[in-house]
């Protein structure tokens, strides 16, 4: 193993953020509220908060997300958001007949002081009678962590709050004909992610529960209703079970290394084994994916996902020298970036650069772990990194072709080289919702649009006009 | 489906028709209402976005530069420093030590890096509370580096979008005077109140020049900060827009007497009317008023054979209308008008009572009028009337998808320059191509 390039740069620490390569806590709970059925994701902060984020998250999906607000004035900030809050969830619960409202905090009502589980509790007392929703809150003061940051600590306030209670005076829980077999929590992926997991736990003959499931509710088929809330995403009656599940598998090896889980707090608390993996984007990824459902399910992998498997090592092998020591960039949320890479690293792409705007402090060592066996030379890991930083390195490295989300188009585009929409957002392309990412079968998708982006770059350079490639 | 209307909201809702017109607005959005109205940062940092020569830095946790970031669609034809997103990305300790240090840092950084004409720093809702002294910061670094730095009093809180237009005015006034205007001619205009969303402010400056007319300052569309310095020297404020620039014709009138006039850019008739207005300013010289008699004439001749075209398929086709500001409600009506449809929902996130009032005046009878509306609201007007097209902003696009309707954005991210003369034409393609589209064939609205 060659020794790890320093990090170390000479520039300095910039003071300022140009053009961020992450967004703010409560985006990410809005995402993750938005995966449970019948929950509205409400934002106790200012008006606009809420439709900054319904917008931006609207331009990936294409879908309508509505997001509640406290809509808090000036008055309330000095007194307090209490009242609005109250107010608010009466009028969701009216409006929307949401069978869970689930509350996270702004920079705003953070700073103020605003006590959200006291407000929470006096709601209870107050109108308990009323046959109320299920209410769920969290923490995001969007001064401290990524939209991922808020993002799992949603997935964990939910499983803190939801999993093992039989008293929540407001949901009949149905006892379930099937106990789940195990509780998959995958982290931000795209809905086809979702879909495709499904898939797999179906193809395995074992229910299970995906926490959170936003495929339907976030890429729901065209119909002539506008629903309050769109149907689907995991039930608050399996989520409150999810402690007699066998297995708790959890993707994002940097989420792992924060040691502040959900899938750890099912562990610690109701003793469900719980199973860290990386993103299953790679080859390896993906097996040490199935090599636990096999161990957690007693079955063996289905026929179609091992002959998947086997396509996809026939096409690295198909492809592999189109892509031989390219060097790409890759950029975005840590845990993704990390699963690329791992997956780069295998099929002879040279990853040069990682950067995100996150600051787990596990960036480097994740990297480290999914590229060690196979790469000559380790990428540049670089954390709380922005698009103006980002820009400098490349510079220096010229890379190929870029991996990441939407925002890095303005340097792709600088740079005439390829840009691989992946994660998110996406922005400027059609379909970001129907990405898949995860798997053989996502894995494939990847490797062949991979590989034809060097092809198309190659051939729209070449004079020749090559027909054949 | 039960009521979509909050009784809270009852009279933020009028129907033509029924009683005399009432309609209650310009207050605090409801909670849990889910108001598609955004934040008063949200009003400052979209009118004074398209200044390009300048650094907009926002001050405070990453969120509100992330979410603005290229946001709108406001072209420059020289400097882009606007399409970046500058933030001093507050994180914990800055809140709780104040973060003016940091502000600081960042604006010498950030200036010396960009050599930008001026610094625009916006304070977000928590830098009200922490209480950094935003004025005190930017009048030290303006005098160290010499450019205009100016604070933005755009905290997300105080008021909705409109507070935000005022400041930004607030701010901009700040700018107003300082420029030399010495080879200002008495037959010059400002622009206000125009963005330049996919190079709409390009046809409209050419239409005055056309008409002889000097165009001193874009404000704010493909604006420098030069020009606004100087903006003094025009004979007359034109603003269009419903108010968000409207503050700054009034501080000017205020300060330096010059007048203005309210003008729309949607549509023939508030577009020719537009250069009419602006020529009656200039008595002295009847050419200017000629010049726009035939550049209507010579528009009209091509525009009008084209819309007969679309006008054949749209005619007894109904629109919807939500839109951030009421004014451009007017226009819209008006060109539907002009395409054969009918307009049958109209509302606004912040229109006043007068535009409501103007608004109820120009549309038929049954038409909802609605003030701060959101999804629920609006999806149910919209199946209720059996609309063929709604025009929103992306928030309100996929209301209409889902429910199986045609959509026009009419909001700043829209591509396609729906101003003047010709953008009356780009505007019927816009409606023709989602009106007429084969896909509605297929959706579940109509295959009951």
């Amino acid at each position: 193993m060659t020794k790890t390039k320093s990090n170390q740069t000479n520039k300095t620490n910039y003071v300022s953020t140009t053009n961020a390569c992450k967004l703010c806590k409560p985006l990410g709970a809005c995402i993750a509220f938005r995966g449970i059925e019948n929950c509205v994701p409400y934002l106790h902060g200012s008006q606009g908060c809420a439709t900054y984020m319904r917008r931006y998250i609207i331009s990936h999906f294409r879908e309508p997300i509505d997001i509640a607000s406290s809509s808090l004035s000036e008055k309330h900030a000095v007194y307090g958001g209490g009242p609005n809050l109250k107010k608010g969830i009466l009028n969701v619960m009216e409006k929307y007949e949401a069978k869970m409202v689930g509350i996270a905090t702004t920079c705003l009502t953070e700073t103020i002081g605003d006590d959200v589980p006291q407000f929470l509790y006096e709601f209870n007392e107050e109108f308990g009678d009323q046959g109320l929703p299920t209410l769920v809150n969290v923490a995001t003061p969007s001064y401290s962590g990524t939209h991922m940051e808020g993002f799992h600590a949603t997935v964990k306030a939910v499983i803190d709050q939801l999993v093992g209670k039989t008293d929540m005076n407001t949901i009949a829980i149905a006892p379930k004909t099937i106990i789940p077999n195990v509780n998959i929590i995958p982290g931000l992926v795209s809905p086809e992610d979702l879909r495709h997991l499904r898939d797999i736990l179906e193809d395995f003959g074992i229910a299970g529960t995906i926490l959170p499931d936003y495929s339907d509710t976030l890429d729901a088929p065209a119909t002539d209703e506008y629903a309050k809330i769109p149907e689907g995403g995991t039930p608050v009656a399996d989520i409150a079970q999810m402690h007699q599940a066998k297995a708790t598998l959890e993707f994002g090896r940097v989420l792992a290394a924060t040691g502040n889980t959900g899938g750890e707090l099912l562990r610690d608390r109701h003793s469900v084994p719980h199973y860290a993996l990386g993103l299953p984007i790679g080859l390896r990824e993906c097996d040490r994916f199935f090599a636990t459902l096999e161990t957690t399910t007693g079955q063996p992998t289905p026929r179609k996902y091992t002959q998947r498997r086997g396509r996809l090592v026939d096409a690295y092998v198909d492809g592999h020298k189109y892509i031989f020591g390219k060097k790409a960039v890759v950029y975005g949320e840590e845990d993704l970036c990390v699963a690329i890479t791992a997956f780069l690293a295998e099929i002879g792409v040279k990853p040069v650069l990682c950067a995100s705007g996150g600051k787990s402090g596990h960036f480097q060592e994740a990297i480290t772990a999914v590229t060690q066996e196979l790469l000559r030379e380790p990428p540049l890991v670089k954390e709380g990194f922005d698009f103006y930083e980002i820009a400098e390195e490349i510079e220096q490295l010229q890379p190929d072709l870029l991996i990441g989300t939407s925002k890095g188009y303005p340097l792709a585009r600088k740079l005439q080289i390829p840009l691989l929409r992946v994660g998110f957002p996406i922005h400027d392309r059609f379909g970001g919702q129907r990405t898949l990412h995860l798997g053989y079968q996502g894995t494939q998708r990847l490797y062949d649009q991979l590989v034809n982006a060097v092809l198309e770059k190659k051939q729209a350079d070449s004079p020749v006009g090559y027909g054949y490639l | 489906m039960n009521n979509p209307i909050l009784k809270e909201r009852a009279d933020q809702v009028h129907r033509k028709g029924n009683a005399p017109f009432q309609i209650s607005c310009d207050r605090d959005s409801l909670a849990g209402a889910v108001s598609q109205r955004a934040c008063v940062f949200c009003g400052s940092r979209v009118v004074l976005y398209p200044i390009a020569d300048a650094v907009h830095l926002v001050h405070g946790p990453i969120g509100c530069a992330a979410y603005t970031w290229d946001i709108r669609g406001a072209l420059s034809s020289g400097p882009e420093l606007h399409r970046l997103s500058f933030s001093t990305d507050l994180q914990e300790r800055d809140v709780i030590f104040g973060g003016e240090k940091k502000l600081t840092n960042a604006l010498n950084e950030l200036i010396d890096r960009h050599h930008p004409n001026a610094a625009f720093v916006y304070s977000t809702c928590i830098v009200g509370i922490i209480g950094d002294d935003l004025e005190a910061i930017c009048k030290r670094m303006s005098e160290e580096k010499g450019i205009p730095v100016i604070p933005v009093q755009s905290e997300g809180f105080k008021g909705n979008k409109r507070a935000g237009y005022n400041a930004a005015c607030r701010a901009m006034s700040r700018l107003v005077g300082t420029g030399n205007i010495d080879d200002v001619s008495p037959h010059s205009i400002n622009i206000l109140g125009d963005f330049n969303l996919a190079g709409e402010i390009w046809i409209i400056r050419q239409y005055f020049e056309r008409m002889g007319l000097q165009v001193v300052a874009n404000i704010t569309g493909d604006g420098r900060v030069g020009d606004i310095a100087r903006s003094h020297g025009a004979a007359v404020n034109v603003v269009q827009c419903s108010g968000a620039t409207l503050d700054l014709a009034k501080m000017m009138k205020e300060d330096y007497n010059i007048p203005y006039v309210r003008v729309s850019y949607f549509g023939v008739e508030d577009m020719a009317e537009s250069l009419y207005k602006v020529a009656n300013f200039f008595p002295d010289d009847p050419s200017i008023l000629e010049q726009a008699k035939a550049l209507v004439r010579e528009e009209l001749s091509v525009l009008y054979p084209q819309l007969q075209a679309y006008r054949q398929d749209l005619e007894g086709k109904k629109a919807a209308i939500y839109v951030g500001g009421a004014f451009k409600a007017f226009s819209l009506v008006k060109a539907f008008r002009l395409l054969g449809m009918k307009v049958v929902m109209v509302g606004s996130q912040t229109g006043t009572s007068e535009d409501y009032q103007e608004l109820h005046e120009i549309t038929d009878e049954g038409t909802i009028i609605v003030d701060d509306s959101n999804p629920l609201e609006l999806s149910a007007f919209l199946q209720e009337k059996d609309v063929d097209i709604f025009v929103g902003g992306v928030k309100e696009r996929p209301i209409a998808y889902k429910l199986g309707l045609g959509f026009c954005d009419h909001n700043h991210e829209r591509k396609e320059a729906l101003e003047g003369f010709v953008g009356m034409l780009n505007f019927a393609k816009e409606v023709h191509s989602t009106v007429m589209s084969p896909v509605w064939r297929f959706v579940p609205r109509n295959n009951k």
